[in-house]
């Protein structure tokens, strides 16, 4: 449940960020750390809104932070 | 395990042993015949009305345990707010609730057609009730673990 076609690149993206914990990156995007661990799981696709403003947190387009497979 | 599954974890325990306590105490004190009588239904009616208050103040108190409990254990603070990834799972966990507990309404008009004691048709409606507030929670776990 909950696998879809939308897959990220937030825990590289942490990697390149100072090594940012899940927490500070949660704190940024104004959600839990719950949600963010879901998300990088791909348990979870954000809200287009949520997925803004992550890609922001790392100064990216969110192209760069979110990709959609369209491929079942 | 986060801060949300050992809530809901913890609810799912306390709904099971409330919900028993009460049960035990509300037959072992009911007069004789009240339980079953197919005229007078006010043990059936004091029954719902005492669990609501009892289960909702009983839950706040073991909340409250809880939150002290886990801060002293783990230093780890309640989250201040609710995000879109809780708001959905509650959501979805409400709409299983309240499919069981209709399922169970449905069911507890049976008794009622088919001739058998009344006293069925509440037992059904408080059991459903019970059992639409722990698969609710249940499936509040099961989301958190494996996503939406």
């Amino acid at each position: 449940m909950g696998k879809d076609a939308i897959s990220n690149h937030i825990r590289n993206l942490r990697f390149h960020h100072n090594e940012m914990t899940q927490q500070q990156l949660a704190d940024k995007a104004g959600v839990t750390r719950q949600t963010i661990v879901a998300i990088e799981k791909g348990n979870y696709s954000p809200s287009l809104e949520l997925a803004f403003r992550i890609a922001r947190v790392f100064g990216k387009s969110i192209e760069e932070v979110f990709q959609y497979d369209d491929k079942p | 395990m986060s801060y949300q599954e050992k809530k809901i974890f913890v609810s799912i325990i306390s709904s099971i042993l409330i919900f028993t306590l009460y049960t035990l105490y509300a037959i072992n004190n009911a007069e004789e015949g009240s339980i079953t009588s197919a005229s007078n239904f006010s043990f059936w009616g004091s029954f719902i009305l005492v669990l609501l208050p009892v289960s909702i103040v009983a839950k706040i108190i073991i909340h409250i345990g809880f939150v002290i409990f886990n801060k002293i254990a783990t230093n780890e603070d309640e989250p201040s707010f609710e995000d879109e990834f809780d708001k959905i799972i509650e959501l979805k966990a409400d709409r299983i609730s309240l499919y069981v507990f209709f399922l169970g309404f449905i069911l507890s008009m049976v008794p009622l057609v088919a001739n058998l004691p009344t006293y069925l048709t509440f037992l059904v409606l408080i059991f459903f009730g019970f059992l639409s507030d722990l698969l609710g929670r249940i499936a509040q776990l099961y989301f958190y673990r494996k996503g939406v």
